[in-house]
Parts: C-alpha cells; structure tokens; sequence
C-alpha cells in the first residue's frame, strides 16, 4: 500500500468518526464578560429549524358584541361559566385547533350530550385549564406577562410530544450482576449521554437536593457525594437540551453555585424547576386515576411534564411570541372547581 | 526527503534472535520471534520473544479477571443482548458502591463487582510493576521506567483507593467504563467547585502540555538531524558528533538555551511524571481537605473578580414570601 492509499484510507475513516458532529460553521455569541467563555455557541441551521417549529397558529377572531354567559346557556360548565358565549365557543375551538385538530369536538366530548362528563379527557381538559390559569397567574416569576396557552405544550397533539414517566425499574433478574444504578444507557433524557437517565423523580417530582457543593471553602460538613452530583447534572444537562442553550445561559461556570455574576436567566430557571414540581404533584399526579391505561407510564405513573414539555428546544417556549394576549380568559383567577370523576356509563 | 518520513524507509533486516541467556532464577522466553514488514515500518521488525515469567503470569491473570467481570457487568447491565453490548458499550459501566455502603463491602451487584475487580485490576498493576522493575534489573538497566509507571499508579491508586478511604465512602470512587468515567471527572469537579482552581491541578497540567511540548521538540530535533546519525543520539552523549552538535546550536541560537544530549531525557522524565504525581496530590486533597476549590481561590486571591456584566442575581432560596 503506497503513501496515497493510506492517507485516503485514512481520510475515508477519520469522515466516518466525524458523521455524528454537527457541521460547521457555528455561530458564538458572547454574552459575558470577555475571555471569561460566557458564550452562547448557535448552530445557525438547528436555529432555523427552531424558528420554523415554533411559528404561532392564527388565532380565530373574538365576535363582536355582548353575549349571554356561558353558564346560563350551557349545563356543566364548571370552570368557564363566567366567559360571554363568544369568548366561550372561541376558546373551545381553539383548544379543539391547538389540542385535537384531527380528533375534533369528539375528542372530550359526547357528540349526542356536550355537557357530560363521560369522557376522561374532558375531565382532565377542564383541571388543564384551571393549570393553565394557575401558570398563568400564580407562576409570573416563570412565565412573566408571556404566559403560555394549551398550544405552549400541546402543538396539535393530544398528548404533547415531550412528557415524562418515572423509569420502570431495571430488570435485574436474580440481582446478581448488571445493576446499572439507574444510568450508562446513551439516554434522550439527558442529551444521549451516560448520566442518570431519570432525574426527574428525584427532582422534579420530589425534592431531593439539587445544590451539592458547599458554601465553605475547607470541609465543614457537606455530606453530598459525587454520584449525588451526576444526578444534578443530569437534570442540568435536560434543561441545556430542552432550551437549546449551552450551561453558560444561566450560569458563570467560574463557579456553578455562586450566583453573584450570574446572568439572570438562572433565577427565572430556578422558579421553572419549582413550578414543573408544583404542576407535577399539584394537577398531574391526583389526575393519575383519571386516565385510562395506555395514557399511564411503565410504573402505573401518570405523564408529567419537564422543561422540554413547553420549551421543546427553544430557549422560551415559541421562542417567547406570546399566545396569552389573545386569550386572557386563561389568565383569570377564579374559584377552581371541585374534583371530578369520569362519569359510569 | 529520505528522512522526512512518517515510516521506517529502509529496513534492516538480519536472522531473528532470542536475546542472551538469561541468569539463574528466570524462566525461558516465550514465542519463536517472527519478522513482521508493518511492524518494521514503525517499529522494529522483529516480534517476540516476550518474557513472561510468574509475576507476568500473574499479572496478566488478575488483569484478565477484572475485564471480564467489567465485560460481563455491562453485558448484563443490558440484559444480555449482544447487539445492545456493541452499541452501547462506551455508555456502559460497572458503577462502585452508592455512598450509602460507606467502606463496608456491599452485596455483588450493589458495588461488590466493582470491588472484586478493583482488587483484581490493581493486584495486576502492582505486579505488573514488580516485573517491569525485576526486567529492568535483569538487563542491567537502571530502573527509572519502573518509577514512572509508579507514578502513573500512585494517580490510580489515589483516585480508586486512597482518596475513598480517606471520604469514607466507595462510592467517592470512578466507575470503570468509557463515557462514565467521562462524566465522573466533569461531576467530581461539578461537586468540588470547580478543580481548575485547585493548584496542583493547575500544575498538572502544566507537566501534561509541558511534557507533549518537549516531545515535540526533541522528536523534531533528533529527526531534523537524521541526516547526520542524529538519531543515535545515547552514543553521542558521551561522543558528540556533528548531528549533535547541530541540534544544541540551533536550540542555542534560537532561544539562548539548550540542553544537552543526555539533560533532555531528564527533562522529559521528570515532566512526565510529576504531571500524575502532582494530579495525584491534587486529587487526594479535594473534599478531605478542601471542599471548593472556587472558594478556595477567593479566600486566597487565586480567582480573579471580573466586571459586572449581568444586572445583580439574587439566589431565589434566600429571599421570603418566594415560591418553595
């Protein structure tokens, strides 16, 4: 073999290593102070794609006029009773646009009698939008005046694209040899790589320690330990995914738990984690009984939402064009109705 | 351009030998030695004999056992599915203990293999040491190699051993996989705030990129005065001869400097191994006894303040009336 072969050979195989990167060029774009890495790197064609995923439906025009309130024209309307019948017949078909759009009313609803409870998915629409309102209003420190809609999560899905399940525990047979810890699998959940692949029970469904360093420069008592660090950092490394952002977005990596020098967005981040929590143990889990089987995970879970769930890859979700301006009704506070069950047939 | 060759242009061929007899106490070698063409294009052409002797024997058997209980994990760990293995065999590890264990021994499949093959792989290292220095001796040799792969072994030995002993805990320790000990170095250093400012790590590094630079040059030198013999280069440190003569002025001449014939591979010893020997140190200290290597730094003027860029950030836990 002469010198040319090898080196074409050689070429042939190095192009082969290199077909999983991302090719350039790559945008950076700085965003701290100079020489200190603060930068946000953009792969200009993902950030196409991204714009392209994330253009906003039209939102069907408000009829003119005063109209009667949906209360007094409609039986069962337990949550929107107090909208006027335009506001009322808009909303649902949006909702029907934004969350069944093939299905249709049918969906959640018994074409022969609107107002009966028969279907779970009406059951579980109607505790969605008291959520929705409860983001809405509750959750500004998060959503700030953008708020999000049925849409932010939904995009034309019955079920949105990105929701989690607590992970079945690992078949270990005789318990003898395997035992993976509950990571080294090339996970979606946390970026393809080998870190623990549900950090979302822990943390975002429970409330284990996400901050493991101390506050003390020498030892003074900080009993959190390396593997508890991988489990941070896998939830971490779903929230650079999930936005689309490097770890810089929110955090000077001179030090990740100082948050003086911090860019801001870490604080408006810190209220994201609390809030999927709030969500998930709030509306999702005590809706567990509500959906049938198949809707349920491989522990019997409910579907639960993380950061991807709205972000879905962009660093605000629809990369921050507010839907909510058009709906205010889902930023109103009111009495939230009483639990309901799917109604026996 | 005959020397400015990545391969050995011209090989020189002649009968193969075994080498000289060997003294009293040592076993024969192994292997009828065999001329292989690609090896001699970067190498010597000449395969084998390889001396094995006990303590190689040993070490090879204790070494064998530990991959193959690391091999067997990971093969179990994806429900026996061969396919699964290959695909994912950079992903996949053999974990230590969860801290809970402390330093007891944990059942098999809760960090007892990684315990078993902990023991079985340094049981390999050290006697594979022993037969590095036991050779060296034999042939006359001095027995710096053997020293410098203790000092790759202290590194090893701190990190699976000393380190978790002094924590308390082997789950402290690395998991034995490719990605996973990937990620175990960028969470030790998540853990312990930042080990860029830990000092011996720092001067690590400076022996790592320290030792690639002065192989560089002096690879770079004895090549570019190949043309003259420069590559017998042990010879010429007690008989300089013009190739050598030539390198050291042209070090001279470009940077005032130069080392000689025989300093150059002190230099190089010793940058290659304090890079483990310091990384070692730098290791052993973190979390027994510092626990932030930023903090740290402040506390001791090591990380510089920058300008405020960001408008000020107040940590949402410490302030009342917040959410959780």
């Amino acid at each position: 073999m002469n010198l040319k072969r090898f080196l074409s050979w050689a070429g042939i195989a190095g192009l082969f290593l290199l077909a999983g990167c991302e090719r350039p060029p790559i945008d950076s774009v700085q965003h701290g102070y100079r020489g200190t890495g603060m930068v946000q790197v953009y792969n200009p064609r993902i950030l196409d794609l991204t714009t392209e995923a994330n253009v906003l439906p039209v939102a069907l025009p408000l009829a003119p006029g005063d109209s009667p309130k949906a209360s007094s024209l409609y039986k069962n309307v337990k949550v929107l009773g107090n909208l006027n019948n335009n506001e009322f017949t808009r909303l649902m078909l949006s909702m029907t646009a934004w969350v069944s759009p093939t299905e249709g009313c049918a969906y959640c609803h018994n074409p022969a009698n609107f107002a009966e409870d028969s279907k779970y998915t009406k059951v579980v629409a109607r505790r969605m939008i008291e959520m929705t309102r409860h983001i809405n209003t509750d959750w500004k420190s998060h959503v700030a005046e953008t708020g999000v809609t049925c849409y932010t999560c939904h995009r034309g899905n019955p079920v949105p694209s990105n929701v989690w399940f607590t992970e079945a525990e690992q078949n270990k047979g005789a318990d003898f040899i395997g035992d993976r810890a509950g990571q080294n699998l090339a996970a979606k959940s946390v970026g393809l790589s080998s870190l623990p692949s549900d950090p979302f029970t822990p943390f975002l469904l429970g409330e284990l320690d996400i901050r493991v360093n101390g506050n003390t420069a020498l030892p003074s008592g900080n009993r959190h330990s390396i593997k508890q660090a991988e489990w941070t950092y896998g939830l971490m490394t779903h929230m650079s995914s999930s936005l689309g952002v490097n770890c810089t977005y929110c955090h000077n990596t001179q030090s990740f738990s100082e948050w003086k020098g911090n860019p801001p967005q870490r604080a408006v981040a810190w209220h994201g984690i609390r809030m999927a929590r709030d969500l998930n143990t709030a509306y999702m889990e005590p809706l567990t009984s509500t959906f049938p089987e198949h809707r349920l995970g491989p522990t019997g879970d409910v579907a639960k939402a993380n950061c991807a769930t709205c972000h879905q890859g962009a660093y605000k979700p629809l990369n921050g064009q507010s839907m909510l301006k058009d709906f205010p009704e889902l930023a109103q506070t009111g009495a939230e109705a009483a639990p309901t069950k799917v109604a026996k047939k | 351009m005959q020397y400015q060759n990545i391969f050995t242009t011209v090989q020189a061929v002649g009968p193969t030998h075994h080498g000289v007899e060997l003294g009293h106490g040592n076993s024969p070698r192994t292997g009828e030695p065999v001329i292989a063409y690609w090896l001699g294009r970067i190498g010597n052409a000449q395969l084998g004999p390889i001396y094995l002797g006990g303590l190689g024997v040993a070490s090879l058997l204790c070494g064998l056992i530990a991959f193959v209980t690391i091999g067997f994990n990971m093969l179990a760990s994806v429900d026996w599915n061969p396919i699964q293995f290959i695909r994912q065999l950079f992903w996949l590890a053999l974990e230590p203990p969860a801290p809970g264990y402390g330093l007891s021994i944990p059942p098999m499949n809760q960090g007892g293999w990684w315990l078993f093959t902990g023991f079985f792989l340094t049981a390999s290292l050290l006697l594979w040491w022993a037969r590095m220095y036991r050779r060296a001796r034999e042939l006359g040799l001095g027995t710096h190699i053997p020293w410098a792969f203790a000092a790759a072994i202290w590194l090893y030995l701190v990190l699976g051993l000393f380190r978790p002993i002094l924590m308390g805990s082997w789950g402290e320790a690395v998991p034995f996989g490719i990605f996973p000990h990937l990620d175990w170095t960028a969470a030790f250093s998540l853990r312990y705030g930042n080990l860029f400012y830990n000092p011996f790590h720092a001067l690590s590094i400076v022996f790592l990129y320290g030792s690639v630079l002065l192989f560089a040059m002096h690879g770079a030198t004895i090549l570019a005065v190949g043309r003259y013999g420069g590559e017998r280069e042990i010879e010429q440190i007690v008989d300089r001869g013009t190739a050598s003569e030539r390198a050291a002025l042209f070090w001279r001449w470009t940077m005032g400097f130069n080392a000689t014939m025989e300093s150059i591979h002190r230099w190089a010893w010793w940058f290659a191994v304090l890079c483990p020997l310091a990384g070692g140190i730098g290791i052993l200290l973190t979390g027994t006894v510092v626990d932030n290597w930023y903090l740290w730094a402040v506390k001791h003027g090591v990380a510089p303040p920058y300008p405020t860029v960001f408008p000020e950030v107040v940590d949402p836990a410490t302030l009342s009336g917040v959410k959780p």
